[in-house]
This record gives structure tokens, C-alpha cells and sequence, in this order.
């Protein structure tokens, strides 16, 4: 936990400077931190929010930007289903890429004996919680760096890098090759889209023809959480 | 300073929801229940193909167009985030470098 605390760190004031020099207000960064909390699609969304398309578009990207998160969730089920609703829905939303990957590796297995439980959500705590104060504090330097930073330099084209080595690091077959590419290619082309539209369109695209191609026989991609932990270790400790 | 603007709070909250769905999907309810097969192989595309539509046009288009110069600094910096990525791997890595070519460029030759 301790060896990746800086990276996550770095990554949350890189996060708080984007956002501030990509337009967004001081309160509104703010507020993203502390209650978004999943930086990948934070950056998603600024260059939306700018662009002032409208709010269903850009929830909409988030959710796709997230959809690795919901094949963690069914790894966690087995974990949390003891616990009452809102502990779950608190647990799972302090749960990032990196607390996940670091609790399945400790605890490879779910437990039915209460104390192993209890050690389970003892360590799971722990780490989202020193997880989610690096997180906050460090973007609210970034914030508050941002103001002393001309907007002229074009510090929110980091934010562009995050995403794109994100996504690099997601990159673990050769379908998901085609779908960034696609999706890549849909975006610009229909770029004139109004409502930011050329988004949801060029993730559409992508899934249809990766789906397309799976169903013609290309080699379907690997899903197993385990898997898609891997690929998540190699995000550099995404939110 | 940027102005706070309602509108945005809202969707910033609405993100939150959003946050809250994807990580707890598959327990919110206390009922097993599994998705139709193809979403859930959807869901193996959908999140690289968000990112690369959201990230393709902000390097290579201005207001709205394609770049029509080889002369901007985007282009010299993802170049040098590959590089850093396939060389070394690690996210870190690839914004620092790309952000060292970018600013040169774009700072030093008003790329």
C-alpha cells in the first residue's frame, strides 16, 4: 500500500490541476474529488463539461468509462453480502482499482467464519480509506497549484496523457485493439454531432463491431476479474 | 476564475450516482441476478472505447476540425507517451514524458 501511495498520489494532483486549468471552477473540482472519486472518468467528463454537452451524454460516458468497475463488483458480491445495504453501497464506492486489486490479492477467497470476515472488512476499510485521504488531498493541492498556473501552458492536455496511458494499459487483446480504434476513428468522423453525441456513437460503434467480430469467430477476450485485475495493475493505480 | 455553474454541480452529482452503480452493480441488490450474455461481453469493449472516443479528438482536432499542421505540440507529446508507455510501462511515466515534450514545444516554440 505503501509503495503505491505516491504514484496514486502524483496521479490525484495531476487530476486537480486538469481539471482546473481545462475551465472548471475551483468549487466544481472540488466537489468532483470528493464525491465522483474515479478519476479515469473525471478526465472523461471535463473536456464534456466544457464543451457544455449535456448532462445525460456525460453521465453516460462515465458509466462506460466505469463499466470495469461493475466486473469487480460481481468478484466483491461473495465478499460484502453479509454486510447490510449501505455498508455494501459505502464499501463499493470507496473501492478503486487499487484497493480492489490489493484485497483480492490478500484475500484470495470470500469467508463464511465471522472473524475472517471481520478481518477482511477491517483491511478493505483500511485501504479505501487511506486510499480515498491521498486522493482528496492530493487533488486539492492540484487545485489549489492550478491558480498559480497560467491556463496558457496547457496543463490539461495531461489529463488527455492519464486517459491515454489508461488505456494503453488496457489494451489486452486484440479486440480491444480494434474497439479503441474504432471508437477512436467514429469520434472524430462524426465529430459534428450535436449534444458531444460523436461520444456515445463511437462507443456504440466500437462494442457492435468488436461483438460483430467475436461472433465471427476472433478470438473472444479474457473476463475473468482476475484478468481484468491484471489490466488494472498496469493503470498505475487509476481511482 | 472560472465561474461555478449550477448546472454542472448537478451532473457533478449525478456522476457520483454513476460512481456508486458501476462499483456496487452486482450487489446492490440482495437478489442473484446475472446479466444477458451480450452485455456482459459488451462489457469488455465498452470502457477502452469511451476512453480512446474522449481522447482521439482532443489530440488531434482544433475547434472542431482536424489539425492541419504537423506543427502542434499534442502530436509530439502522445508520440513521446507511447514511447515512454511501450518502453517502461506505468501511467506516471507516460503523462511526465509526454508532458516534457509538450511544454518544450509548446512553450518553447509556441507550437
Amino acid at each position: 500500500m505503501f509503495g503505491v501511495a505516491p504514484g496514486f498520489a502524483a496521479w490525484g494532483l495531476m487530476t486537480g490541476v486538469a481539471m482546473v486549468k481545462s475551465g472548471m471552477s475551483v468549487i466544481e473540482a472540488m466537489l468532483m474529488t470528493v464525491l465522483v472519486y474515479a478519476g479515469s472518468a473525471q478526465l472523461a467528463a471535463i473536456p464534456l463539461l466544457v464543451a457544455g454537452a449535456p448532462a445525460w451524454v456525460i453521465l453516460a460516458t462515465a458509466f462506460c468509462v466505469n463499466l470495469r468497475f461493475v466486473v469487480f463488483s460481481a468478484h466483491l458480491r461473495d465478499y460484502l453480502m453479509h454486510l447490510p445495504r449501505w455498508q455494501r453501497l459505502l464499501t463499493g464506492f470507496l473501492t478503486t482499482d487499487l484497493s480492489y486489486m490489493l484485497f483480492v490479492q490478500r484475500f484470495p477467497a470470500p469467508s463464511n467464519a465471522p472473524d475472517q470476515q471481520l478481518a477482511q472488512q477491517a483491511y478493505l476499510a483500511g485501504n479505501c480509506g487511506l486510499c480515498w485521504g491521498n486522493w482528496v488531498g492530493s487533488s486539492l493541492v492540484g487545485i489549489a497549484l492550478a491558480n498559480f498556473i497560467p491556463t496558457a501552458w496547457g496543463l490539461g492536455f495531461a489529463g488527455t496523457l492519464a486517459l491515454l496511458g489508461i488505456s494503453f494499459s488496457l489494451v489486452t487483446t486484440r479486440l480491444r485493439i480494434i474497439a479503441a480504434v474504432v471508437a477512436g476513428t467514429a469520434a472524430v468522423v462524426a465529430f459534428a454531432l450535436p449534444l458531444k453525441l460523436n461520444i456515445l456513437v463511437a462507443i456504440a460503434a466500437a462494442v457492435v463491431v468488436c461483438l460483430m467480430l467475436e461472433g465471427a469467430g476472433l478470438r473472444p477476450a479474457a473476463r475473468t476479474p482476475k484478468a481484468e485485475a491484471g489490466a488494472g495493475a498496469g493503470s498505475g493505480n487509476v481511482p | 476564475m472560472n465561474q461555478t455553474d449550477l448546472w454542472t454541480v448537478a451532473t457533478i452529482v449525478g456522476m457520483a450516482g454513476v460512481t456508486v452503480l458501476t462499483r456496487c452493480f452486482f450487489f446492490l441488490s440482495s437478489k442473484p441476478w446475472v446479466l444477458p450474455d451480450w452485455a456482459r461481453r459488451g462489457l469488455d469493449y465498452a470502457p477502452i472505447a469511451a476512453l480512446a472516443a474522449v481522447i482521439v479528438p482532443e489530440i488531434v482536432m482544433t475547434k472542431g476540425h482536424l489539425i492541419g499542421t504537423w506543427q502542434d505540440a499534442r502530436l509530439f507529446g502522445t508520440a513521446a507517451g507511447v514511447a515512454w508507455f511501450f518502453w517502461r510501462r506505468g501511467v506516471l511515466g507516460t503523462i511526465v514524458s509526454g508532458m516534457a515534450v509538450y511544454l518544450a514545444l509548446h512553450l518553447g516554440l509556441g507550437w
